[in-house]
């Protein structure tokens, strides 16, 4: 194992949790709920691979959009039933609610699918490049292209469009926001349609790399991405990608100086660390609290 | 039965009495509620253990009790932490372990030089009552200052960070406790086949005493000075700031508090289950006390003690449908979010004493309303 090779398996890993602490980032920014289900939404999308690819032997490229579809409207969903009757309730119920809605989803699955890990065949045949003696996984740099795609097309979505304007309006102030005639329950489950979507590439992707489905393989995930958010700065978008890619690249370095058992413990000390040094993370805005 | 018990001890947490100002109205001295309730539950006690003496109570139905006592143990540490501290810690579970690992490695080490066996405390010979005394203190105290060093950093941040921190935390519990042998180059918690060789020093007697003796350590603080300092930072933390409360050592000292019974709770899991295991101390586990801790009411003690043994009897009583009920127990949990976020008994809480007292005055079947209003007058 050379040490580019080592760099691309971090650039990997850290996507993957970029993409994923986007959808976190994103929620939270808007309406300050740390999505518990997200990662959970993850797990759906590999179930969905799995289902089209491995049981009713369809196409990949219907599996990923399925994959991607089908969490889009989980997400929705989810604020629909879970979320929307919350909007006035205290932070602290919505926040149990989320994990509610994350215990339903692992404990459904596992009901549903049995607790033994499923396996999510290969997409494609990706070639595994060769420079100048090295080989490179196939897989790894397709994962890096489109995650950097997805935060270009999510940054000027944000940036640029109509709703992205609306977006960063709500967020700011809801009731503002609301004044000026954005409709704000379309414009947070278009956010949560968004974070899904991403959940869902995510979820391919993922599937791609570890080719299995576990009821709880949102768990760490999620969390490890959530930590990822935080690391970056809550609530920004280039944040949550510096954040998964420095979660990841400390999974892979902590690994490959074997110490792989310790590898979670590393990712939520570096949090702590962090947290302690800087609260609001490494791009984060300090947000003054209002009486 | 426990939780007759429990509900004897508690008051609700409010000061304005009718009582105050009513003229005639008969009251009890805090001296006698606390002598009625230390009699109620000596009382209880005798009655249990009269049972198990007399075999009237399985073997497995002991286990079983023994369980209840313990989380809700767990129940009321975390709701220190949540329904009082107005906190969302989710590694309640890490302070569990630690607790119980710790507490089990000292007895198991400490056996030998005080020349006991797996028997003696079976037997309760009296170094062996020590040895547990110490013993669970010991895990108390090593998970309180776990919860310490969380503490400092975690309670800069606010709710959500918090959380995630607390989940991060229990997270590095679990790997250490997993491979901490390989580091130290001897056995300690024996990794992930887990910490065997465990006497079963929980029984029923301590259980119950320790049961009791938390409940009432966390019913008094919280009636003190320092609880009402801790729901002031609930209710309002800028406002008790302003006010002159000391937020951050309250906060801390809420949290520790918390941790340390949490470790408690933890060292008598392990003398009860014989085995400690990393895996047994999961974010599930933490999820499930939590789960306890908001339906039956945040902030109630009588909430968090009903729900644990509903809980944890539930399960029992239904393993036929033991596939279904982690998603039942999802769904309720939204549910009561959506339409009772409060919990199913919200702050209320049951007093033995006021309930003596409406008793000896005859106020028990009167209509609510006219009480009310007889307390407005009182308090105006």
């Amino acid at each position: 194992m050379t040490f580019l090779t080592q760099v691309l398996n971090g650039l990997q890993l850290g996507s993957i949790y970029a993409l994923v602490a986007l959808g976190y980032t994103m929620v939270y920014g808007i309406i300050l709920l740390l999505n518990f289900a997200h990662g959970d939404i993850i797990m759906v999308g590999a179930y969905i691979s799995w289902i089209v690819m491995a049981q009713l032997g369809m196409s990949p490229v219907l599996a990923i959009i399925l994959s991607v579809v089908g969490c889009t409207v989980l997400g929705v969903l989810i604020d629909k039933v879970a979320y929307a009757p919350l909007r006035n309730a205290p932070r602290l119920s919505v926040l149990i609610t989320a994990i509610g809605v994350s215990y339903f989803l692992e404990n459904g699955a596992q009901l549903v699918f049995g607790a033994d890990a499923k396996v999510v065949p290969t997409y494609f045949n990706l070639p595994n490049p060769q420079v100048g003696g090295a080989t490179f996984n196939g897989v790894a740099i397709l994962t890096v292209v489109v995650t950097a795609v997805s935060t270009i097309i999510l940054t000027l979505l944000v940036q640029k469009t109509k709703f992205g304007k609306a977006m960063r309006a709500v967020s700011e102030d809801m009731g503002a926001a609301r004044l000026m005639g954005i409709n704000v329950n379309n414009t947070i489950s278009f956010t949560f349609a968004v974070g899904s979507a991403l959940a869902g590439i995510g979820a391919v992707l993922y599937s791609m790399a570890y080719t299995q489905a576990t009821p709880t393989m949102g768990i760490m995930l999620g969390t490890k991405a959530f930590v990822a958010a935080v690391l970056g700065g809550i609530g920004s978008i280039p944040g949550a990608v510096i954040g998964g890619l420095l979660v990841g690249f400390a999974e892979v370095f902590v690994s490959a100086m074997g110490f792989s058992v310790w590898r979670d413990a590393v990712v939520f000390l570096l949090l702590i660390i962090v947290l302690i040094v800087k609260p609001t993370g490494i791009l984060g805005r300090t947000m003054n609290e209002k009486v | 039965m426990d939780q007759e018990l429990n509900g004897g001890q508690e008051r609700p947490y409010v000061t304005a009495k009718a009582s105050k100002h009513g003229g005639g109205r008969k009251t009890l001295s805090t001296k006698k509620r606390y002598i009625i309730n230390a009699l109620l539950f000596v009382a209880m006690l005798a009655i249990g253990q009269g049972l198990i003496d007399g075999d009237f109570i399985s073997r497995y139905q002991t286990t079983v009790i023994e369980q209840i006592g313990i989380y809700i143990i767990m129940a009321v540490s975390l709701n220190v932490a949540t329904g009082y501290l107005g906190q969302l810690p989710l590694g309640h579970a890490g302070f569990m372990s630690v607790g119980g690992y710790s507490c089990a490695i000292f007895i198991i080490r400490m056996m030998p030089v005080f020349d006991l066996n797996m028997r003696s405390f079976v037997t309760g010979e009296p170094m062996a009552v020590v040895l547990f005394v110490v013993g669970v203190l010991f895990g108390g105290l090593m998970a309180g200052l776990s919860g310490l060093i969380i503490g400092i950093p975690a309670l800069r941040l606010k709710g959500d960070y918090l959380a995630i921190i607390t989940l991060g935390f229990a997270e590095i519990i679990r790997v250490v406790m997993l491979n901490i042998d390989g580091v130290v180059g001897f056995e300690l918690t024996g990794g992930a086949k887990g910490l065997t060789g465990i006497p079963s020093y929980t029984n029923f007697l301590n259980t119950f005493i320790v049961v009791g003796i938390v409940l009432f350590l966390i019913h008094t603080m919280m009636k003190s000075r320092h609880g009402r300092a801790i729901l002031a930072i609930r209710d309002n933390e800028i406002a008790a700031e302003a006010t002159g409360v000391n937020t951050t050592y309250y906060k801390t000292l809420a949290f520790v508090v918390s941790a340390f019974f949490a470790g408690v709770g933890g060292a008598l899991y392990a003398g009860c289950i014989g085995v400690m295991a990393p895996a047994k101390f999961g974010f599930m586990k933490s999820i499930e006390i939590l789960v306890m801790v908001v339906l039956g009411g945040m902030g109630s003690m009588l909430g968090s003690v009903l729900s644990a043994t509903v809980l944890t009897i539930l399960p029992e009583a239904l393993r036929a449908f033991a596939d279904y009920r982690m998603v039942v127990y999802a769904v309720v949990l939204i549910l009561v979010m959506i339409f009772r976020p409060q919990g199913l008994l919200g702050t209320y809480d049951f007093s033995m004493g006021d309930f003596l007292e409406k008793l000896i005055n005859g106020e028990l079947f009167r209509g609510k309303s006219k009480q009310k209003s007889e307390e407005v007058e009182a308090n105006a």
